[in-house]
């Protein structure tokens, strides 16, 4: 039984599948929309979510499947202190594929291993949240044309950011990349990352504090949130933030053929006056989400046999 | 320095100088009620100082353990005052229920029954990863 934890699961090739699935189901949205006829999503979102969960359902919907959900973690049978592996055999004895959200990291591993049913990690903690990573890869795909010969910015929190790390990961096994990792100095990406990723597949890449600099150069610039709790005192975060926010001026110094990402939600790290600009790809990427899930749910469950 | 030699045991030889009292822990080796001698900073020729643990008895040893806290040293299994057979240990891949993981946002610091298993995934920098969380703990 195939389940998605990280988004290294897959390999090269198959990311390339998923990429042309969503792509055709964006051509051919009709053809699909009988694909999960009979078939049973459960949402398990242990910790509030908005568009995760609804992009899942969103997803099972115009496969011509249909979704049951918990209500809440609060209401549920872990707050009578069940396990997170006997919450998910019970339920996979329902469905026919899960996505689980947990607030721990590695909740998504255990559910898998438990599970009766393939299980998609839709975020465990800090630790992976591989379909955002995919609809990443959609949304640069569809942008740029290709996933190859491109320097990608990083920028915000590059420390703590699941979405950064995995899209780090995901993209370094594509030819020609570059990163530029911008962020303040306490928010760097950490030194396995680089170790592990970077330096040892050889990937070049750039650390600086200084935005202005390096946004000339920019194919994508993925934007992050700066998150207040990470800092020990107020003032230096409001310092920090203040450096890291995407204005339209800023904006005039990048390439024409920029593509601004962002996972969302934003807080003010990208200007509303932005949205308007056509290098603003947040909102289609929140779309090529839905896609990607819903290209990921069908593999799924052809592999498992259930269509 | 002298300790009696042992009849039926282990002898856990060519431990880095100070590894020893980690070992002891690791192999719950306080928990017995055995003979066991732990001399630390023993002359060595090869390693200048090293530690040496002598266990008693005839008893299983967790291998991984020792792969782990110090892929260096050698195991002895002593068999009626003789050396019966001498093996070196190389590093595990997996470790389970050797060292918890601390990271307190690990699934594993809430559902108690779980099984605590690290992956060797950098083998040069002795680097071993919870298998949930994917925190790394290094070898020492």
């Amino acid at each position: 039984m195939r389940s998605i934890i990280d988004i290294l699961d897959f390999s090269v090739e198959e990311l390339d599948e998923l990429i042309a699935c969503a792509r055709d189901i964006i051509e051919n949205p009709a053809s699909y929309a009988d694909s999960c006829r009979g078939k049973k999503l459960a949402t398990l979102f242990f910790e509030p979510s908005t568009r995760t969960r609804m992009s899942f359902e969103a997803a099972m919907y115009e496969l011509g499947g249909n979704v049951i959900s918990m209500a809440s973690a609060s209401s549920s049978s872990a707050a009578k202190g069940e396990s997170v592996a006997d919450t998910v055999k019970t339920v996979s004895q329902y469905v026919d594929v899960i996505a689980m959200r947990h607030p721990k990291e590695g909740a998504a591993l255990v559910a898998s291993r438990t599970a009766d049913v393939p299980v998609i990690n839709a975020g465990d903690g800090g630790h992976c949240h591989p379909t955002q990573t995919l609809a990443d890869l959609l949304t640069i795909q569809r942008e740029k044309g290709r996933l190859e010969n491109m320097t990608i910015g990083l920028c915000g929190d590059l420390k703590f950011g699941r979405t950064v790390h995995s899209l780090i990961n995901a993209m370094s096994r594509y030819e020609g990349i570059k990163f530029v990792l911008i962020s303040p100095e306490e928010l760097k990406v950490p030194s396995y990352v680089k170790r592990d990723v970077l330096k040892n597949k050889g990937i070049p890449y750039v650390q600086t504090t200084d935005f202005d600099e390096v946004i000339p150069e920019l194919d994508i610039l993925y934007m992050t949130r700066v998150q207040r709790e990470r800092f020990f005192n107020e003032e230096d975060y409001l310092r920090l933030k203040d450096s890291y926010i995407l204005t339209p001026e800023r904006l005039k110094n990048a390439k024409d053929d920029l593509s601004v990402m962002h996972p969302l939600p934003r807080v003010n790290e990208i200007s509303v006056a932005v949205d308007n600009d056509p290098r603003a790809c947040y909102f289609k990427q929140v779309k090529n989400g839905k896609y990607m899930r819903m290209a990921l749910i069908l593999k799924l469950l052809k592999e498992a046999g259930t269509i | 320095m002298n300790v009696d030699s042992i009849q039926n045991g282990v002898v856990i030889d060519h431990i880095s100088a100070g590894r020893g009292m980690r070992l002891y822990e690791l192999l719950g080796l306080d928990k017995l009620s055995v003979p066991v001698a732990i001399i630390k900073n023993v002359t060595s020729r090869k390693m200048g100082k090293k530690d040496l643990i002598k266990v008693d008895a005839d008893i299983p040893i967790n291998l991984d353990v020792i792969g782990f806290v110090d892929p260096g040293a050698t195991v002895n299994v002593i068999k009626n005052g003789e050396l019966a057979e001498k093996r070196s240990v190389p590093m595990p891949e997996t470790l389970v229920n050797v060292i918890k993981c601390k990271n307190p946002r690990c699934i594993t610091s809430t559902e108690q029954e779980l099984d605590h298993v690290f992956r060797l995934t950098d083998r040069e920098n002795l680097v071993y990863r919870c298998i949930y969380c994917e925190t790394a703990l290094k070898g020492d």
